[in-house]
């Protein structure tokens, strides 16, 4: 339901509006070139940066390249460092996402789908999760992570990531998958499919709409995650893309060239996958409000 | 409605395990072990890495504890008296609080003027979208150095500050003790001021353009027409929109540890960091512990406030239910 009703928001194509523009038209575009200026300037200035040296810099904080300097950006790009940052966001995303996703659908569906005593207990319970932060439980998580050896371990980060993520999962997917036609699985059962036939042959391709958006939210959620990381890794060899910026940041202070063209780079995943996917990005987070 | 349908099935259940007594056992048995796989990972990964370290939380913060070895020297609700009288805790909550205030008073009218803009027929509108919304999908933590860079003393803020003739309003945006919140202020708007924008155009795209039409040839001006069906109709996403930015406030960490480390003096602390600071810096796990639960209660009243209030009318969601 809360897919759909995003979805329908997407893109409407609207009525024209009114007449009496004049003095808005010129307004709105003023308007429009300020805030973009506001949004993309930043952004520009990391990038650009990113092609001057360290001495350019220092010279003069804000200027144009002169001359273009690649250096910053082949030093990153062939240092292991970046790429084992990306590799170790990209791991602990994939594994967080997929055990929020996995385990998610599967309370969903017992709580959507299967009558049994104290269901809806159950479900309330799952429900408590939307209201933790994780920075409230980062200490206790921090000791228990060390009493189970998973400190400096990228499961430590994983796990409890996709442990924070159920609760939305199973709110997102609970109506929906409700919602599916009690006739499709009478059908099914007819048929001589068990429930659990049912559920993976059936009922979750039918809710993909559903576990796409809450899927996109489980992975973004663990990908900017910064706390979690920044407690549990000790050793760079583990640390995570945000954690890899805001510690770089300190380490290369003198290399400040570097640190324009770490950033840069470290953007450019968030951004890519942002414009591939923006429609579902978008209808996912104004979905999942609407519970 | 569920309790009428289980009713149902029991009887229904309880008529079969007359027929058939052995086969309704082995089914029921068969069921058991079906929501036993299915419920079971979940519970257990909820239980264990969710609610069990907040109720841990809760038991260290009735010790003095440094963290290491055994919880001896039980001080009951001394953490917390300590906490509460904390001159840096309390300034701690007074910046969330402040930054709280500030997001619902400055973002929300601004997010407003520009969705009400953007949902206009524009050339390039999907584009304007998807620029003004990039900044939401960085992580804070880039976010943070993004403008650790543009706010060094002499660099691009400043300079551009000199060159539009504001070169009087130049502070040192980090380090000026009566400053520096504001300027944590100023970055989350610039990260979070799209998410806001997208998500009132969505509830902007749910209105019928019919009502707006209807209401220009019943004599209205846009104004009015603004001002007395389209803010109505908007605001059950602007009432979710405070609910997120003031929880988010609340708990705001990454940008501010980041860029200041709650400093100088603690003059951007906020309760996140500062539990951070206590427990991961100063070893002092029951007083952090502490700490923790109070941020944590008073999110949670906070929702419960404004779930019953505010929300209530909106959603038929589940934590409405399980409040009541």
């Amino acid at each position: 339901m809360s897919a759909a009703a995003a979805g329908a928001g997407a893109a409407t194509p609207r009525a024209p509006q009114a007449r009496g523009f004049s003095l808005i038209r010129p307004l709105t575009w003023l308007v429009v070139v300020v805030i973009v200026a506001i949004t993309v300037v930043p952004l520009i200035f990391v990038i650009e940066g990113g092609f001057r040296s360290t001495a350019q810099i220092n010279a003069s904080p804000v200027g144009l390249p002169h001359p273009w300097v690649w250096a910053n950006y082949t030093s990153v790009l062939f240092s292991s460092e970046f790429w084992r940052f990306l590799g170790n966001s990209a791991f602990i995303a994939v594994v967080a996402t997929a055990g929020a996703v996995g385990f998610g659908s599967m309370a969903a569906f017992a709580l959507s789908r299967i009558e049994f005593a104290g269901r809806e207990a159950v479900f309330t319970f799952f429900t408590i999760g939307l209201l933790f932060p994780i920075g409230v439980a980062s200490l206790p998580l921090y000791l228990l992570l060390q009493r189970i050896h998973m400190l400096d371990n990228l499961l430590g980060v994983a796990i409890p990531e996709a442990a924070f993520s159920l609760s939305i999962t199973i709110v997102i997917l609970r109506p929906f998958m409700r919602a599916i036609p009690v006739e499709i699985e009478d059908a099914a059962v007819v048929d001589g499919a068990t429930r659990l036939k049912f559920f993976a042959r059936i009922l979750l391709p039918l809710s993909r709409p559903a576990l796409v958006t809450v899927a996109i939210l489980a992975f973004v959620f663990s990908w900017n995650n910064y706390l979690l990381a920044y407690i549990v890794f000790t050793s760079p060899a583990h640390f995570t893309l945000p954690l890899g910026v805001a510690t770089f940041q300190t380490q290369y202070s003198q290399d400040t060239a570097r640190i324009f063209a770490f950033t840069a780079l470290s953007m450019v995943p968030a951004l890519g996958f942002f414009v591939l996917a923006e429609r579902r990005i978008v209808a996912g987070l104004s979905g999942s409000l609407k519970g | 409605m569920a309790r009428g349908l289980s009713t149902a099935a029991a009887a229904e259940t309880s008529a079969a395990v007359a027929a058939t007594p052995p086969d309704q056992h082995s089914r029921r048995l068969r069921k058991r072990l079906e929501l036993a796989l299915l419920l079971g990972p979940a519970l257990i990964l909820f239980i264990g890495f969710v609610l069990a370290p907040i109720g841990i939380a809760v038991y260290y913060s009735l010790y003095n504890w440094s963290g290491f070895g055994p919880l001896t020297e039980f001080t009951g609700l001394h953490n917390y008296s300590l906490a509460l009288s904390d001159p840096v805790f309390r300034s701690a909550i007074e910046h969330n609080v402040i930054i709280a205030v500030l997001s619902v008073v400055l973002q929300l009218p601004i997010s407003i003027g520009l969705a009400l803009l953007l949902n206009r027929r524009i050339r390039g509108r999907s584009l304007l979208r998807l620029v003004v919304f990039a900044p939401y999908v960085l992580s804070e933590a880039t976010t943070a150095v993004i403008w650790l860079l543009m706010l060094e003393p002499g660099g691009f803020v400043d300079k551009f500050l000199s060159a539009v003739g504001l070169g009087g309003a130049i502070h040192l945006w980090l380090a000026n003790l009566s400053i520096v919140l504001y300027t944590m202020f100023v970055v989350l708007t610039w990260k979070y001021i799209g998410f806001g924008i997208i998500l009132l155009l969505a509830g902007l795209q749910g209105i019928p353009a019919e009502l707006r039409e209807a209401a220009a040839i019943d004599g209205a001006s846009a104004w009015q027409a603004t001002r007395r069906i389209v803010l109505p109709l908007l605001a059950p996403t602007i009432r979710i929109w405070v609910f997120l930015t003031i929880i988010g406030s609340l708990q705001l960490f990454d940008v501010v540890w980041i860029m200041t480390g709650g400093g100088p003096a603690n003059a951007s602390v906020t309760m996140a960091t500062y539990l951070i600071n206590r427990g991961f810096q100063s070893y002092e796990f029951g007083y952090a512990s502490a700490i923790a639960v109070i941020l944590f209660i008073i999110c949670f009243l906070f929702s419960l406030v404004y779930q019953r209030f505010a929300l209530r009318r909106d959603t038929r969601g589940a934590l409405t239910r399980a409040v009541g």
